[in-house]
């Protein structure tokens, strides 16, 4: 039988520290709550917001598959491994951490705050040699259908990550619908709402909400408001 | 159940020494925290003897034989040690593993070792 899980914006943990503002889908740093650690394999989904000209300094990282999407404005990276670098909206970053990685990211704009997903993921093998990379992607390719950005697979559409997920994005017009394969027996797929509505699966699913389905093969998604946004991350449950 | 003022002493492995220290500093820096750490293990029997430790966190950059060698010497020489991995190699989750550990949370960790 299907089961899903439904996360409403508003009962997100939220983190205000002036020159970042954070909402925390999942348990993060002092965000707490044992009810809510994880999707699976999917353990962070921070909505960051980061204030003209400053960032994230120099921390360490490993173990961890992470990936950050741009929203709006400009993010600058800096790594151990001599990545110096700037991503943008359309882009996607991804970074296996493995056996330690150090980086900085830094809101390039001098005149407007940054806007980007961090998102968190186990990966399947650890221990791996540090990796990054980045690339861009044709938003156009997502216009009333969904656009892979992330796989397993190095010869695959998107980035790829040490774990069996696939990300989707799309920017749907009002009424459009789309099915969605689930591509590996047993995963779970966890919606994020950028922007208007959707009904997945019957759910109304509403901006920054987030909506888990699993125990299904595959389900439907319909945009219930004009150029309606959505993120999907299909990843294994356990 | 430990009380509110009692102190939670903390054993943390990690090869990455940087980590490591990092680890530490975030763990020594709450009030009922008490980290200690190594990046070998040539040294683990003789700290799980001499102190006791509520948790073990295993971090990142040993093999799967050592975290089994590990797991059973924890056990062995400190009863009642909880062992879960630190992921992430930093403050993002830290709080978050320590807590669920302690109060055995379901699902708290990716990998419950014990």
């Amino acid at each position: 039988m299907t089961n899903t899980v439904l996360h409403k914006s508003e009962t997100r943990g939220h983190a205000n520290h002036g020159w970042l503002n954070s909402h925390h889908t999942f348990s993060f740093a002092n965000y707490y709550n044992p009810e809510r650690m994880h999707f699976g394999v999917l353990r962070v989904l921070n909505d960051d917001i980061v204030a003209e000209a400053r960032g994230f300094g120099t921390h360490p990282h490993d173990n961890m598959e992470i990936i950050s999407i741009p929203l709006e404005g400009d993010l600058e990276h800096k790594d151990s491994m001599g990545n110096t670098t700037v991503i943008k909206e359309g882009d996607i970053q991804v970074m296996s951490a493995g056996t330690g990685i150090y980086h900085s990211e830094y809101n390039k704009n001098k005149d407007q705050a940054v806007k980007f997903l961090q998102i968190w993921v186990f990966p399947n093998k650890k221990n791996v040699t540090p990796r990054y990379d980045q690339i861009t992607l044709d938003v156009n390719d997502r216009h009333n259908k969904l656009q892979q950005i992330l796989s397993p697979n190095t010869d695959d559409a998107g980035v790829w990550i040490y774990q069996d997920a696939w990300f989707h994005m799309g920017n749907f017009d009002k009424g459009l619908t789309a099915t969605y394969d689930v591509k590996k027996k047993g995963n779970g797929v966890y919606t994020f709402v950028l922007k208007g509505s959707f009904n997945i699966a019957g759910f109304e699913v509403n901006q920054r909400d987030g909506f888990g389905i699993w125990d299904t093969d595959q389900f439907e998604l319909e945009a219930t408001t004009e150029d309606a946004q959505i993120l999907l991350m299909e990843v294994p449950m356990g | 159940m430990k009380s509110m003022n009692s102190r939670t002493n903390i054993l943390v492995l990690n090869r990455n020494e940087g980590i490591l220290e990092v680890i530490l500093r975030l763990i020594n820096n709450h009030e009922n925290w008490h980290g200690v750490g190594q990046s070998e293990l040539n040294n683990l029997a003789h700290l799980l003897i001499k102190g006791h430790f509520d948790l073990l966190l295993i971090g990142s950059g040993f093999s799967p034989a050592e975290e089994q060698e590990i797991v059973k010497t924890s056990n062995e020489l400190n009863p009642g040690i909880k062992i879960v991995h630190h992921w992430g190699g930093g403050s993002g989750l830290l709080t978050n593993e320590i807590l669920a550990a302690l109060e055995g949370v379901e699902g708290g960790n990716y990998e419950i070792m014990t």
